[in-house]
């Protein structure tokens, strides 16, 4: 992290960190490092700016010299690769602590600048300081009698504002005193100061030495300092200008050996070797009593090497760079954007226990279980600790080894040791175990795991599900859970998490398990709920189906039902007689179907109505709700489960497809829309001849122009209304394109009559296609024409075919489409960061407020009423049915 | 009976009690009422959120999973009205931004009873609209010889707006320099300047000062239009000026109201503002088709008002209220945070998500919220000893 913030962390130091003692024994055997244990838990960070005494206190070594390594590659004493300062090659051991490599944390250097250097990063506020305090005496130029008064002001600055802006206020009463010219304490006279960018101080076209620069700060007494809202134990403002720097440590630019067994360093490396390299160079210079002009410069260009080497990308600097040409990553830059240390590593993390593979569906999977390949299986373990009542059962995994399923890879000693399961130390493996040693076996059928799906939007798309071990190569899901992953199989991949401790398990049981999850937080609905086939398959089985017995049986036992009692003892059996043997004998329940009609469960027969969207979807309806509500959530997953699979076995009995004779219209129904189509277009040309004519009467506010388009638009789009009214009328509501427009599955009427009617006309921004060439959309059209086809009017169905131009123009608005997506995605990814961000630690507190982090109450009550979304029936408390119930 | 719902007054939220109070049966015995509110306040406990609960992350969630359904879609037409609004995400982000201007700016106006049954709808919604001086002229002409401005005034438009010479004298009149004389005849409106040395860009300048001059109506109202909407008319506006629009006569300040969420916020304070902030980025939410809860609306809307003034969810608004260091860092800008925070010499108490993530620790929500209280095997046995 940047040396110019120490951290103190004040730890609670309760406990000791307990460490293993060495067994040289063990040390051999062990394969893996010892598991580290938290003993402390940090309470507080203090920020605050490192003085030069802290600085020569924290270095273990003082740095002289800027070679790195001697003849024999071994780390130079006193160079910038000390071992004083940590160990980043395997064998050696750090001089300060004894620790080897992985152990020892690394400890910082420092060195004595020859001349003070203006930290880049402090400019701004040495500036605002310079500016308002007096040159002599060091006070600021505020007169004693009125510093009370302003400190008041500034802090009310501060506190509606931030210490920047403090800052800035304070040159302003300067200036509205009229202090600015001469000191109110002492009586000098001041001069105007101004910042030559970056690093350089002007005082009357002088340059002001960052010598005096630092003398002058130093005189500046520490009550004076609250003006500025510096606090004086946190910082003296001539800290800001360095005379020792601190030398990160090695273990924070590690140097890295290439192929051929050359060193490659870091770039803080490099950067730190100029400055100890022209450092050294300005002693020498200054000792040998150099004229003035040759210190002067090496001061500067010392000057810009610990100004790159803070940050590399200051505005009137060139960057500093690598022989091949590109920029230097120092300080500012690891830390700062989405690839640096805080967002890239502190702010999110890497797991071990994780697995990503291609996703595939597989409805017979319960909704709450996900399939694993063996071989993924195979190397995700769970650690289980062994005691008298299970030494027996883990004996065998051990037994199995790792290459074997259900097999071991690993055992854990008591005392932390790692020892890996093979062939050779199979044996003595298992004779030591004894309980108290933890086994990591493999992963097996009901283990909890986590299954995630980015991008995580929201908190449905990371579930706990349970393991099922499967054959193949993919990570296998029920379909009815891609909706809250927003997953398909046209190759998306998800990761898997294996919680590894009790407490992780217990957490992703209770809270996170696909069926705890099934109300949306959102909108206080189901979220899973049946897709696609699903659906078509209840809306064909409820509507209009009757079956035999024997296949009603049949259907049933192949989705999991085997008590067949609920269905009615006769010969022939319709379908929402069959759909009822789902639902318990007690629920009630009247709802509405997509077009209209009354769906009535009564005690657990659904008597009216059939299913299709509105009730088995995700998202609408309160079916799956009121079931939730009303049996629990284990019963509602199973039911949508059994739901689900009924609908696809229907299908596979029935058949469905879709084919082109879908789209077939009669004779008569061809003609009316070509009629219809033929109507409008003259029409518009009728539209076109009277804007021609100037007989056209204008809408107000609007221009002639505007009016015709306008107009058309209007023309055109009742006549493609007017077709797809034709197409709706003149298909089959049994064909299976109609049917699943019906049913809500997929598609819609629009669809339909776009494939066997009209495509219709192309929009841009609600208006018809205007772009292209002068006059005109493509060249060939005339210039000036308005017809409906030259302006993006699609007459012929996708089934007959589009001409050229057609063709074009429907290209043209899925490009525009295309677009629109790609530009939102990063647009309302940011708009969530900020919001995530803004409103993360906000929680409900025990008394029903909401707070913030530091417990500012944000709301009195939770939305007004406290209820919890995910807990409501789409956002409200259901009253009609507690008191029917209760009535 | 009426005690009995007394007695769960206090108890119930006001709109829960309002909804059992009129779906419960007059005819119903004490007894069963009360044994229907003991059940709706079982039921009601249980829907409540519990403490720690992370309600706020909820909140983003439900607002930002959506925003990727939204469509970018900028202009909407808003029914027969044909006036262009922003809508979609691009209003979303324009709300929660914060943003000082509304890029669509548009009033809803509610006028009082003879007026919003019609009468003289189309007149009232015209001396609404701001009417420039460039909207009543058809031509203008520079003399440049003279120094004189001539603008064609167009009579018949004057009339149907109802400007007279005498208005349309002195709003010119007030607007311009000194040194020009104004002279009204016939079509025409004559500018005179007195000192002939004006030179030619000055009087360029007059004329196009001249276009801009407000003749009549209310400022910033671009267009009108009357709508009916229900059993009464309004007048929607493009163009937004609340405080004036107020002042007048036939407008119903009770539910006349803008888009415009700071000119809310100034005029009728911060609790306003925030009902606006919930109802637009409700309104669009519901344009899209989406079904999100209020209450994430209502959480958002609060986070952004808490201070008394309206701040967007940005590195200058609410973040920058953040009392963690690292969690502001975390957001953007991180150095510049560090930097102030060394100064300063602020503690970071690690009390919120950020910063204990950073440092491996439990988070304080949620299931890392509780502490257990235990003694474990080996304090028992220190403590006896102590004892002893």
């Amino acid at each position: 992290m940047a040396e110019e913030e120490k951290q103190v962390m004040k730890e609670e130091t309760t406990e000791k960190p307990v460490e293993t003692p060495e067994n040289k024994e063990a040390k051999e055997e062990r394969i893996e490092a010892t598991e580290q244990y938290v003993q402390k838990r940090v309470k507080s960070i203090v920020f605050s700016v490192l003085s030069p005494k802290m600085i020569k206190e924290m270095a273990s070594a003082k740095i002289v010299t800027p070679e790195l390594y001697d003849k024999e590659g071994y780390p130079v004493d006193g160079g910038l690769m000390d071992i004083r300062l940590g160990v980043i090659d395997p064998g050696l051991r750090c001089k300060t602590c004894g620790s080897k490599l992985k152990e020892c944390v690394g400890h910082f250097g420092y060195i004595e600048l020859a001349r003070p250097i203006i930290h880049i990063k402090f400019v701004s506020i040495i500036l605002n300081i310079l500016r308002s305090v007096c040159r002599d005496c060091g006070r600021v130029l505020i007169p004693e009698s009125k510093i009370e008064a302003a400190k008041q002001k500034l802090d009310k600055v501060e506190e509606e504002t931030n210490a920047e802006t403090r800052r800035k206020e304070v040159k302003s009463i300067i200036a509205s005193l009229k202090t600015i010219n001469k000191c109110p304490h002492c009586k000098a006279t001041q001069q105007k100061i101004v910042l030559d960018k970056p690093t350089t101080f002007m005082e009357n076209e002088k340059r002001i030495s960052p010598i005096e620069i630092r003398a002058r700060l130093e005189k500046i007494p520490d009550s004076d300092l609250e003006v500025f809202g510096l606090n004086p134990k946190a910082v003296r403002p001539e800290w800001t200008v360095l005379t020792v720097m601190p030398i990160p440590p090695v273990t924070m630019r590690p140097s890295i050996t290439l192929e051929s067994g050359e060193r490659s360093e870091d770039d803080l490396t490099h950067k730190l070797g100029d400055i100890v390299r022209i450092n050294q160079r300005l002693f020498e210079n200054i000792n040998a009593g150099a004229p003035e002009i040759i210190v002067e410069d090496l001061w500067d260009l010392l000057q810009y090497h610990i100004t790159t080497f803070f940050d590399n990308d200051v505005a009137q600097l060139p960057p500093a760079r690598h022989r091949s040409g590109q920029p230097l990553k120092t300080i500012t830059e690891r830390i700062k954007s989405k690839e640096g240390r805080i967002r890239h590593n502190l702010a999110g993390k890497r797991t071990n226990f994780s697995a990503r593979t291609v996703i595939s569906p597989d409805p017979m999977l319960a909704l709450n279980e996900v399939g694993v390949p063996d071989i993924i299986a195979m190397k995700l373990t769970v650690p289980e600790r062994v005691n008298e009542w299970n030494k027996a059962h883990l004996k065998k995994f051990v037994e199995n080894g790792s290459n074997k399923y259900p097999g071991a890879n690993y055992i854990i000693r008591p005392d932390g040791k790692k020892k890996k399961i093979t062939d050779e130390t199979k044996e003595a493996s298992l004779e030591e175990l004894q309980p108290g040693y933890v086994v990591e076996r493999h992963l097996m059928d009901g283990d909890v795991a986590i299954f995630n799906r980015q991008p995580s939007l929201h908190r449905m798309s990371m579930m706990c599900h349970r393991v099922r071990v499967l054959p193949g190569r993919t990570l296998r899901l029920n379909p009815a859970v891609c909706h809250p992953y927003n997953a398909d199989f046209d190759g998306d991949e998800m990761n898997l998490h294996i919680p590894q401790t009790e407490e992780a398990r217990a957490e992703a049981e209770i809270l996170m398990e696909v069926q705890t999850q099934l109300i949306s937080p959102r909108y206080g609905l189901s979220v899973i709920g049946c897709v696609q086939d699903a659906i078509s398959g209840n809306y064909i089985l409820t509507r209009n189906m009757e079956i035999t017995r024997d296949q009603a049986i049949e259907l049933l036992a192949s989705i999991g039902i085997v008590d067949f009692s609920k269905l009615p003892r006769k010969e022939k059996i319709s379908g929402q007689e069959v759909f009822s043997a789902l639902i318990p004998e007690d629920f009630n329940f009247t709802g509405k179907t997509r077009d209209g009609t009354e769906v009535v469960i009564k005690n657990g027969k659904l008597t009216e109505g059939h299913m299709d969207r509105n009730n088995l979807g995700e998202g609408s309806g309160l079916l799956l709700r009121n079931i939730h509500k009303r049996y629990g959530k284990d019963f509602a997953i199973d039911f949508l489960g059994k739901v689900f699979r009924l609908g696809i076995e229907v299908l596979l009995r029935v058949g469905f497809t879709v084919a082109s004779s879908d789209t077939d219209l009669p004779e008569d129904a061809r003609k009316n829309i070509s009629e219809t189509l033929r109507i409008a277009e003259e029409q518009v040309n009728e539209l076109i001849d009277l804007y021609h004519n100037n007989k056209l009467e204008t809408f107000p506010g609007k221009t002639l122009q505007e009016t015709l388009e306008l107009k058309i638009l209007e023309v055109l789009n009742k006549a493609r209304n007017e077709t797809g009214a034709l197409v709706a009328k003149h298909a089959s509501p049994d064909s299976h394109t109609m049917l699943m427009a019906n049913s809500g599955a997929r598609g819609n009427l629009l669809n339909l009559a776009q494939m066997a009617a009209c495509v219709g006309q192309q929009a841009m921004r609600g208006k018809r296609i205007e772009k292209g060439y002068a006059d005109r959309t493509l060249s060939c059209f005339k210039k000036g024409d308005l017809s409906p086809a030259s302006r993006g009017f699609i007459k012929n169905g996708f089934k007959t075919g589009l001409e050229p131009h057609e063709f074009f123009f429907g290209a043209i608005t899925g490009r525009d489409s295309l677009m629109d997506t790609a530009l939102r995605t990063p647009k309302s990814g940011y708009l969530y960061r900020r919001l995530a961000n803004a409103m993360q630690d906000l929680k409900a507190e025990y008394d029903g407020t909401i707070r913030d982090s530091a417990k500012r109450i944000v709301q009195f009550e939770y939305g007004e009423d406290r209820l919890d979304v995910s807990k409501s029936e789409n956002g409200t408390l259901n009253i009609k049915r507690i008191i029917k119930t209760h009535l | 009976m009426s005690n009995v719902f007394k007695d769960y007054e206090d108890k119930f939220p006001k709109n829960i009690m309002e909804g059992l109070k009129a779906y419960i049966p007059k005819d119903t015995s004490e007894t069963k009422t009360r044994k229907i509110l003991e059940e709706a306040w079982k039921e009601y406990q249980e829907a409540c959120v519990e403490a720690g609960e992370c309600v706020g992350l909820v909140a983003a969630e439900s607002i930002g999973e959506p925003g990727t359904q939204m469509t970018l879609n900028t202009f909407h037409f808003s029914g027969v009205a044909e006036m262009n609004v922003t809508m979609g995400l691009p209003r979303i982000i324009e709300i929660l931004d914060g943003r000082k201007k509304a890029s669509t700016p548009m009033m809803e106006i509610y006028l009082k009873k003879p007026y919003s049954a019609g009468k003289d709808i189309r007149k009232v919604a015209l001396s609404i609209k701001e009417t420039l001086f460039s909207e009543v002229a058809t031509g203008f002409s520079i003399n440049i010889a003279e120094g004189v401005i001539e603008a064609q005034l167009d009579r018949e438009k004057m009339k149907d707006i109802g400007i007279t010479d005498a208005i349309l004298g002195k709003q010119v009149g007030n607007h311009l320099k000194k040194g020009y004389t104004l002279r009204i005849s016939g079509d025409s409106m004559i500018l005179k300047c007195r000192s002939k040395e004006e030179a030619l860009n000055e009087l360029y300048k007059a004329k196009e000062k001249i276009k801009t001059i407000h003749l009549k109506g209310v400022k910033d109202i671009s267009q009108v239009l009357p709508v009916r909407r229900g059993e009464e008319y309004i007048i929607i506006t493009a163009g937004s000026n609340l405080r004036d629009m107020l002042q007048l006569e036939e407008v119903d300040s009770s539910r006349t109201t803008t888009n415009n969420i700071f000119e809310i916020a100034e005029v009728l304070g911060i609790e306003a503002a925030r009902q606006a902030i919930i109802n637009e980025v409700f309104k669009v939410i519901e344009s899209q088709g989406l079904n999100v809860d209020v209450r994430h609306i209502m959480l958002v809307a609060d986070t952004m008002c808490t201070s008394g003034m309206v701040k967007g969810i940005t590195r200058y608004g609410v973040v920058s209220e953040k009392s963690s260091v690292l969690a502001r860092a975390s957001f953007e800008t991180p150095i510049r945070h560090l930097i102030n925070a060394s100064l300063v010499g602020e503690t970071d108490n690690l009390n919120s998500v950020v910063e204990n993530v950073m440092l491996n620790q439990p988070i304080p929500v949620g299931t890392g919220l509780p502490g257990l209280v235990t003694t474990l095997k080996s304090e028992k046995k220190k403590d006896a000893k102590e004892s002893n």
